[in-house]
């Protein structure tokens, strides 16, 4: 499972006029790069044969369908696609998105459900931790290692202090973090088997999701403009500024 | 008096001046000043003019041409570039390259089946300007080893080469290379002195002849040579890398594609079984059939190595200021840039049109000439002037433009040269052929 982000090639990123989000027309639209990790990880497992089959799922309007075709190119061997669009998609956040998920994995019998751990457009980070909630399911965040060991999977985690290895019960979640694995091209061949490949459209009321959101985003604002900086002649003269600065 | 209340009129307009600041802040000399447009974009929905796909080849291809051309870009991107400068620097050809296009199956993409993609040649096309986007001396040995090799092998060849040869070649796990040209036979291949004669005996060819400029040669397991035989016919052999008098020296002081590998294919009586006779064709339709394959791949190439030039030159112009102000905010530097944009769209265009009717079988060879001979003289001419456009700078390798320029001679001569190209269409244009003195 994965979703997509908003890609951050030249034209620059652009605040709208209205300043509730930014300017998504127009931007090429490409897989979220943990998510890819996520997807690499899957058909490894699958050519372990330690999974018997692999589904790629995206959240969004019709162009979320290319992404879901580079999971297939990639090796997954079906797609769905949950339909959100126009309003619904501008306010589509982590809840509504695990909701989604945690529907889907009841429906499709998953015994695995592997996502990046965090979308570089809004870096929230939540969709995988409240997926595994609403399921009840344990999860292995920040994934860095995955090995599947009988019925439990023992996951090595990137925290703060270091590495974290922890075994959990089947069905999981888990979230991949950068140093996973590194995600294969996909390769002609495999592009023209994607064609073949069936992608489902599902809308979230056929999984009974409610999709409003009941977060209201007041303003969005561009980083304020990098102002010049003053140079000193003296550590001096340093450290009084500072200190007129009320820095120290 | 009316002429600078006019001018101040100019300087002072609104919406010449969001032009220009947002023009400058695509660049990293200056600050990002877009409220004016975004305004007006607000109020009227239009069409917004890309520099970089300017009449939208990408809504002309398919979602499979669109996915191929990414995914291989991103391989070029992060996994050629990084090498080239090196290897072009110390005339270092990279032989893993093979190996690693043929994991992401690449090569040979248009072949049906023996481990081949059996993809359109659009993305063939798109595939070689994304290598050429890189380097010509890449593209010429993807191009070597899918038209010039495997092509033939597919096309000419028995049940037993293709299944021998096709799917190692696919991989990437053998290289191969195209004997055609002579040292005293480049333009004029029908008079090649390379002789091929039978032994009934052995069932065998004794081939004796010298061929030059032959792409991968030195490195090359396999050598599909064209040499004539008793009857006056010219027809294909494959030589394998082993065989007694075959030897393949390197062709030094090479000032174009030095990543990659150039040199003779030397034949010294060299006996080749007759089960390496390539048996369906003969004559020079054999050769020229599988430059034609080659032909079409440069004329999208050629265009991606301008890309490369035109986009470099954009934003080194756009970064460099001199007497204060940018270079692209002078007039020479735009109308070049204006030039540049025109020839690659059309070019663009037009090679896609190419690539449908070849996939629809509707093609003739004088429509690749055409497009080979326009694709690699306009490159060459926007190489050039982007070269200028880098001023110093330009003459570095570290600024890429360089190693383009030095390339594109000899992609503009390779492959039948901008001349003969043009007798070609002037023999299909009038009827009267103007290759030799006599009638």
């Amino acid at each position: 499972c994965f979703a997509p982000f908003l890609c951050l090639r030249p034209p620059q990123i652009r605040v709208k006029p209205d300043r509730t989000g930014v300017v998504t027309d127009g931007v090429k639209h490409s897989m979220n790069p943990f998510c890819e990790i996520a997807v690499e990880e899957a058909v490894k497992l699958k050519e372990k044969k330690l999974v018997k089959e692999v589904v790629a799922v995206s959240c969004g309007p019709q162009q979320v369908q290319e992404t879901i075709r580079t999971a297939l190119a990639m090796g997954a061997d079906r797609g769905i696609h949950v339909e959100v669009s126009g309003k619904d998609y501008e306010t589509l956040g982590p809840l509504q998105v695990s909701k989604i998920f945690a529907a889907l994995a009841k429906k499709e019998q998953a015994d695995l459900i592997i996502l990046g751990k965090q979308a570089i457009d809004d870096d929230c980070n939540q969709t995988g931790q409240m997926t595994a909630a609403l399921l009840d399911w344990p999860q292995g965040t920040f994934a860095s290692e995955v090995t599947l060991e009988a019925d439990k999977l023992k996951v090595v985690r990137e925290i703060d202090g270091g590495l974290e290895t922890i075994k959990i019960k089947l069905p999981a979640v888990v979230t991949a973090d950068l140093r996973l694995n590194t995600p294969r091209y996909a390769t002609l061949p495999n592009i023209m088997k994607a064609k073949k490949k069936k992608i489902v459209n599902v809308k979230p009321a056929d999984l009974g999701v409610d999709v409003s959101s009941r977060l209201e985003v007041l303003k969005v604002d561009e980083p304020p403009q990098r102002q010049s900086g003053v140079k000193v002649e003296t550590v001096h003269d340093l450290v009084e500024k500072l200190k007129e600065a009320g820095r120290i | 008096m009316a002429l600078r209340r006019a001018l101040s009129r100019l300087l002072v307009n609104s919406q010449r001046c969001s032009l220009i600041s947002v023009s400058r802040a695509q660049g990293t000399s200056a600050p990002a000043a877009y409220e004016e447009q975004a305004k007006k974009a607000a109020k009227t929905p239009k069409v917004q003019f890309n520099w970089r796909d300017a009449l939208d080849l990408e809504g002309l291809l398919t979602e499979e041409e669109i996915m191929i051309r990414d995914s291989f870009r991103t391989y070029c991107q992060e996994k050629l570039m990084p090498r080239i400068l090196m290897a072009n620097r110390n005339e270092h050809f990279h032989r893993e390259i093979l190996n690693e296009m043929g994991e992401l199956g690449v090569l040979g993409p248009t072949i049906q089946g023996y481990g081949c993609a059996g993809t359109s040649y659009v993305a063939y096309g798109l595939i070689a300007r994304e290598v050429e986007r890189v380097d010509s001396g890449y593209r010429s040995v993807m191009s070597v080893q899918s038209s010039l090799v495997m092509h033939p092998i597919n096309a000419y060849g028995t049940e037993a080469q293709k299944q021998k040869y096709l799917p190692k070649l696919a991989r990437g796990e053998i290289l191969g290379c195209f004997g055609l040209t002579e040292p005293n036979h480049g333009s004029d291949p029908g008079g090649m002195e390379t002789k091929a004669k039978y032994n009934p005996s052995s069932r065998t060819y004794t081939i004796s002849g010298a061929k030059t400029w032959i792409t991968n040669s030195p490195y090359a397991d396999i050598c599909v040579v064209w040499a004539k035989c008793e009857d006056g016919r010219v027809r294909g052999f494959v030589l394998e890398r082993g065989m007694n008098g075959l030897s393949t020296p390197k062709i030094e002081g090479k000032f174009s594609l030095r990543a990659s590998a150039t040199g003779m294919i030397l034949m010294d009586e060299v006996e080749v079984p007759e089960e390496n006779l390539l048996p369906h064709v003969s004559g020079l339709a054999g050769p020229f059939g599988c430059l034609n394959n080659a032909r079409y791949g440069i004329a999208w190439g050629a265009l991606g190595a301008a890309e490369f030039c035109f986009h470099a030159a954009r934003q080194y112009t756009l970064d460099r200021i001199q007497f204060g102000v940018p270079l692209a905010r002078n007039q020479l530097i735009q109308k070049k840039m204006a030039d540049m944009l025109t020839e690659i769209t059309i070019g663009l265009q037009s090679c896609l049109q190419l690539g449908r009717l070849i996939d629809q079988k509707k093609y003739n060879p004088e429509m690749i000439s055409m497009l080979k001979r326009n694709s690699c003289g306009k490159a060459l001419d926007i190489a050039r002037q982007a070269r200028d456009m880098l001023g110093g700078n330009g003459i570095a390798d570290e600024y890429h433009i360089i190693r383009h320029v030095l390339n594109l001679e000899a992609v503009n001569t390779y492959e039948g040269t901008h001349d003969i190209h043009a007798l070609i269409l002037g023999r299909a244009i009038t009827g009267l052929q103007s290759f030799t003195v006599g009638k």
